[in-house]
C-alpha cells in the first residue's frame, strides 16, 4: 500500500482524531479537544515538474524541505511560512495564511491545484487536478484551504510553482503618516509593510527593473537586509482601506501592517474578532455537517 | 395565485415573460443543447432576485440563474419536465457598477455589467479587471462567476476566482448572504471560493466585489509563425522553461489563421504550420528583456516570422485576429462545435496530432486556437447540422478528443464549465467518493436542489443509475 493509503487506514472513520503538521500555528481557530488521538500526514515530495510548474507533495513535508527541491530548478511557492524548518505543506494549507509576499503573489488558496485527503468516512477523496487551469466541477480546493483539517484531513497535494524572481530588494523608510497612496505608486511590489513610524517594501522582479522602482521611492529610502522583526502577539484581518483609520488608535512600533492586502500583526493580543452573520455561520455549519457528521475531524478548531 | 401572476406581482410585467416565443429566446445559451424555459424572469434589485426565489421555490419550480447566455457548456439551458420547466432569472439588467475604489483597487458590481464594460469603467484609472473570456464583450460578471471563466491573460494573471472578493447571493430560501469580504482572512470556510465556479447550482449572485488589476506601465505583443505545430508547442515549454511567465500565449493552427487572415486581414503569416501570439507585460526592462528571449527561443526553433506590434493600434489589431477567430469560422461553416479540455502542457505537440486524426477518422474538419501557456485547448469542428449525421460524427469527435485528454492526464473543462455537455463525463476524471464530496457542497448551499438542477454532477452519483442527457432536453 501506499502513503496515502496508510494515512487513510490510519485516520480511520470512527474516533475523534486531529492532524499535526510542525504545529507552528496550534492555536488558530481553537485548541483541539483534549485527549484526540493524534495523526501526521506522510512526508516527502512525490514529483516536481518545472515545465509544468508544478509539483506533487504530501502534506506532512517541510517548507524547508519543499523549497530546496524546487530550489535546484530556479522554482519557489510563495507561501513563506515564518519558520520554514518545522511548518509542514499540509498545516500551512489548513490554516490558510499568507507569508509576507501574498501583495503580489497571492494568497495560499490560488497556489493549490490539487488536494487529496481523507474523509471523515475514513475514504481517499481527490479534489481539482494537476493542472494550471481547472473547472471540472465544484472547487472543493478552495474549500478544504483554511479549513483546518475540519472537513478532511490533507495526504497529498499538488502546487503551482512559480519561477524564483531574478532580483529581491527590501527597501526602507520613514512614514510617520500612511501614505496616500497605500502603495507608494510602485508597479504591483511584493510587500509594502508599515509599522506607524517607518515602511519597508520589496521590490521583485528583472534587477534593472527593480532598481528604478528602489529609485523611484526617493534618497529617504535605503536597502535593508529584509523586513523588521513581525510581531507574533496577535494577527488582525481588515479591508486594506481599513488600516488607516485603525491605526489611528495604536502606537507606532505596536502593529506592523501588511498595505494592501490587510493584514495586521500585533505585538499584544488581537481582540475577538466579530462572530459571522447568521445566515453565513448557518452555511458554515451546513458544510461542516455534510463533510463531517459526526464532528470527529479537528474538534475544538474552527470556530465559524 | 399561479406562478406567473405572482411572479408580475414580485417585479412587474413587462419584466416576467411568459409567452411561448419569448420564453423560447431562453432555452439555450450559447452551447448546441436546448432545454424549455417556464417563465423568465428580469429583475432589477436584490429584494426582486429574493422574491423571485421565494415564489419559484413556493411552487416546487426549479430556479435557473442566467447572465448574458454565452456560455458553451449548456450551464443556462433551464432543464424541467412539461408542467415544471424552470424559471429563468436574467441578471442582464442589473447593469450598474455600484462603486469603485481606485485606492485599494476594488469594486461593486452588479452581475449583469458586462466584463469589458467593467475594464473600460477602470481604465482611466490605470485599472482593468484581469479575466478576459474571448467572449468578453458580452459576457457579464455574473457568468464569469457563476463559470469561474478564464481568457488568454489568465496565463499570467490567474482566472476569476483570484479576482473575486466576495459576492451578495441569494440563497434557495430567499435568503440573502454575504460571502468572502474585503479583508484578508474570513472567518469560516472560503464560501467564496466554494460559489465561484458553481454554474449557478447554489445560488444567484446579486452584488460582485472584484479586485482590480492596474494596467501594465510595459508591454509587448509578438506574432510569431513557426514551420510545424511541434515547434509551436516546443517554443511554449522552452518559454516555461526559461522562467518566463507571459501575460498570454495564444497558439493558432494554419487553419485558422487562414480563416482569421481571410477575415480580418490582420497580417497573420499564412503560410506558417501555427503561429503563436505572446504578449509579456510589466515594467519596461523586463518586459524588453522577456520578449528579446521569447524571440531567440523561437527562432532557435525555427520561427518563419516573428512581428512585433509597433503601437496600441497594431496590438489591437493583433488581439482582433485571435479574438476574431469564431466569427471568422462562422463564414466557412454555417455550425461549429468548440471544445474545452486541458492538457499538460508539454503534451500539448502530440495532443493535437491526436485531435487532428480523430477528426479525420470521424471526417470532421477541425480548426485550433487556444490558450496554449495554460495547456488550455479549444478545438473547434466545423459542420452542417442541416446535413444528417455530420452532429452525430461531431459529438462522436468530441467525445473521443475527451477521453485522449484525460488518459494524458488533463481535465474535462479548463473555462467553459461542465453544465450539461459534459456532466456525464465526470466519472472519467472523478471517483464516486470525489463526486459524492462535489455534490455534498452543492447540498450544503441548497438542500431542496432549487437551483439549476440535472446540472454538472452526474444524477447517479448519489442513488447509482447514470442517465445520459435529462429528460426535456435536445441536443
Amino acid at each position: 500500500m501506499g502513503a496515502l493509503e496508510d494515512f487513510a487506514v490510519e485516520v480511520g472513520r470512527d474516533d475523534p482524531v486531529a492532524v499535526r503538521g510542525g504545529a507552528t500555528q496550534w492555536d488558530v481557530g481553537g485548541p483541539v479537544h483534549p485527549d484526540v488521538r493524534i495523526v501526521a500526514a506522510p512526508a516527502g515530495v512525490v514529483d516536481h515538474r518545472p515545465e509544468e510548474m508544478l509539483v506533487r507533495v504530501r502534506a506532512g513535508t517541510t517548507m524547508a524541505e519543499l523549497a530546496g527541491v524546487l530550489d535546484r530548478a530556479g522554482q519557489m511557492v510563495p507561501l513563506d511560512p515564518a519558520d520554514p524548518e518545522r511548518a509542514t505543506v499540509g498545516g500551512i494549507l489548513s490554516v490558510g495564511r499568507a507569508g509576507l509576499r501574498r501583495l503580489r503573489h497571492g494568497p495560499v488558496r490560488d497556489h493549490v491545484l490539487e488536494i487529496r485527503y481523507v474523509s471523515a468516512g475514513g475514504e481517499l477523496v481527490k479534489a481539482g487536478a494537476p493542472v494550471v487551469k481547472n473547472v471540472s466541477g465544484f472547487d472543493l480546493v478552495r474549500l478544504l484551504v483554511g479549513s483546518l483539517g475540519t472537513l478532511g484531513l490533507l495526504g497529498e497535494v499538488v502546487l503551482r510553482t512559480y519561477p524564483r524572481p531574478r532580483a529581491g530588494r527590501w527597501l526602507t523608510g520613514p512614514a510617520p503618516a500612511l501614505p496616500g497612496q497605500p502603495l507608494l505608486g510602485l508597479y504591483r511590489p511584493s510587500a509594502v509593510l508599515w509599522d506607524g513610524g517607518r515602511l519597508w517594501v520589496l521590490l521583485e522582479g528583472h534587477p534593472s527593473d527593480v532598481d528604478a522602482q528602489a529609485h523611484h521611492l526617493g534618497p529617504a529610502w535605503a536597502e535593508t537586509d529584509g523586513p523588521p522583526a513581525v510581531p507574533v502577539g496577535g494577527r488582525l484581518s481588515m479591508a486594506p482601506g481599513r488600516v488607516a483609520t485603525w491605526a489611528r488608535d495604536h502606537p507606532a512600533g505596536s502593529f506592523l501592517a501588511e498595505l494592501g492586502v490587510g493584514v495586521v500583526h500585533l505585538s499584544g493580543p488581537a481582540a475577538a474578532s466579530a462572530a459571522s452573520e447568521p445566515a453565513v455561520a448557518e452555511l458554515n455549519r451546513r458544510v461542516k455537517d455534510r463533510f463531517d457528521p459526526t464532528g470527529r475531524l479537528n474538534p475544538g478548531r474552527m470556530a465559524a | 395565485m399561479t406562478l406567473v401572476s405572482e411572479l408580475v406581482a414580485a417585479l412587474d410585467e413587462e419584466r416576467v415573460r411568459s409567452g411561448g416565443l419569448e420564453r423560447a429566446l431562453y432555452n439555450r445559451d450559447a452551447s448546441i443543447m436546448e432545454g424549455r424555459a417556464g417563465v423568465v424572469c428580469f429583475p432589477l434589485t436584490t429584494p426582486e432576485v429574493q422574491a423571485v426565489v421565494k415564489v419559484a421555490a413556493a411552487h416546487g419550480r426549479a430556479v435557473v440563474p442566467r447572465g448574458a447566455g454565452t456560455g458553451l457548456a449548456g450551464g443556462a439551458v433551464p432543464v424541467g419536465a412539461e408542467g415544471h420547466e424552470p424559471v429563468v432569472v436574467v441578471t442582464t439588467r442589473m447593469n450598474r457598477v455600484l462603486e469603485v475604489d481606485a485606492h485599494n483597487a476594488v469594486a461593486w458590481v452588479q452581475p449583469g455589467v458586462l466584463n469589458l464594460d467593467l475594464s473600460r469603467h477602470v481604465a482611466p484609472l490605470g485599472l482593468h479587471f484581469a479575466p478576459d473570456p474571448s467572449s468578453q464583450q458580452a459576457c457579464s460578471i455574473g457568468g464569469n462567476v457563476a463559470n469561474n471563466s478564464g481568457g488568454p491573460h489568465c496565463l499570467a494573471y490567474g482566472v476569476t476566482t483570484a479576482h473575486v472578493l466576495a459576492m451578495d447571493v441569494v440563497l434557495a430560501d430567499g435568503v440573502l448572504v454575504r460571502l468572502g469580504g474585503l479583508e484578508p482572512e474570513g472567518l469560516g470556510y472560503d464560501l467564496r471560493g466554494a460559489f465561484v465556479g458553481s454554474e449557478g447550482t447554489m445560488g444567484v449572485a446579486v452584488a460582485v466585489a472584484v479586485r482590480l488589476t492596474p494596467l501594465p506601465p510595459a508591454l509587448r505583443t509578438l506574432l510569431i509563425g513557426f514551420p510545424t505545430v511541434e515547434a509551436a508547442a516546443e517554443t511554449v515549454t522552452a518559454v516555461i522553461g526559461a522562467g518566463i511567465i507571459p501575460a498570454a500565449m495564444e497558439m493558432m493552427d494554419a487553419r485558422i489563421t487562414k480563416a482569421v487572415e481571410e477575415y480580418v486581414h490582420a497580417g497573420f503569416p499564412a503560410d506558417a504550420a501555427a503561429v503563436l501570439l505572446i504578449e509579456v507585460d510589466g515594467l519596461e526592462d523586463g518586459v524588453a528583456a522577456a520578449a528579446a528571449e521569447v524571440i531567440e527561443l523561437a527562432q532557435a526553433r525555427g520561427a518563419t516570422s516573428v512581428r512585433m506590434a509597433a503601437d496600441a493600434a497594431e496590438r489591437d489589431l493583433l488581439w482582433k485576429g485571435r479574438k476574431s477567430a469564431f466569427g471568422a469560422v462562422a463564414r466557412i461553416a454555417p455550425d461549429y462545435y468548440l471544445h474545452d479540455t486541458v492538457v499538460p502542457r508539454t503534451r500539448l505537440a502530440e495532443i493535437l496530432a491526436r485531435v487532428y486524426e480523430l477528426a479525420d477518422a470521424n471526417g470532421v474538419a477541425v480548426m485550433n486556437v487556444f490558450h496554449a501557456g495554460d495547456g488550455n485547448l479549444h478545438p473547434l469542428f466545423l459542420f452542417d447540422r442541416r446535413r444528417p449525421g455530420e452532429l452525430d460524427r461531431v459529438k462522436a469527435a468530441g467525445d473521443q478528443l475527451i477521453r485522449v485528454c484525460i488518459e494524458a492526464g488533463g481535465v474535462l473543462s479548463g473555462e467553459h464549465g461542465i453544465g450539461l455537455e459534459k456532466r456525464d463525463y465526470m466519472p472519467l476524471l472523478f471517483s464516486p467518493a470525489d463526486l459524492l464530496a462535489q455534490d455534498s457542497l452543492r447540498d450544503a448551499f441548497d438542500p431542496s436542489r432549487l437551483f439549476n438542477p440535472d446540472k454538472v454532477i452526474p444524477s447517479g452519483s448519489r442513488c447509482g443509475d447514470l442517465q445520459s442527457v435529462p429528460p426535456g432536453v435536445w441536443i
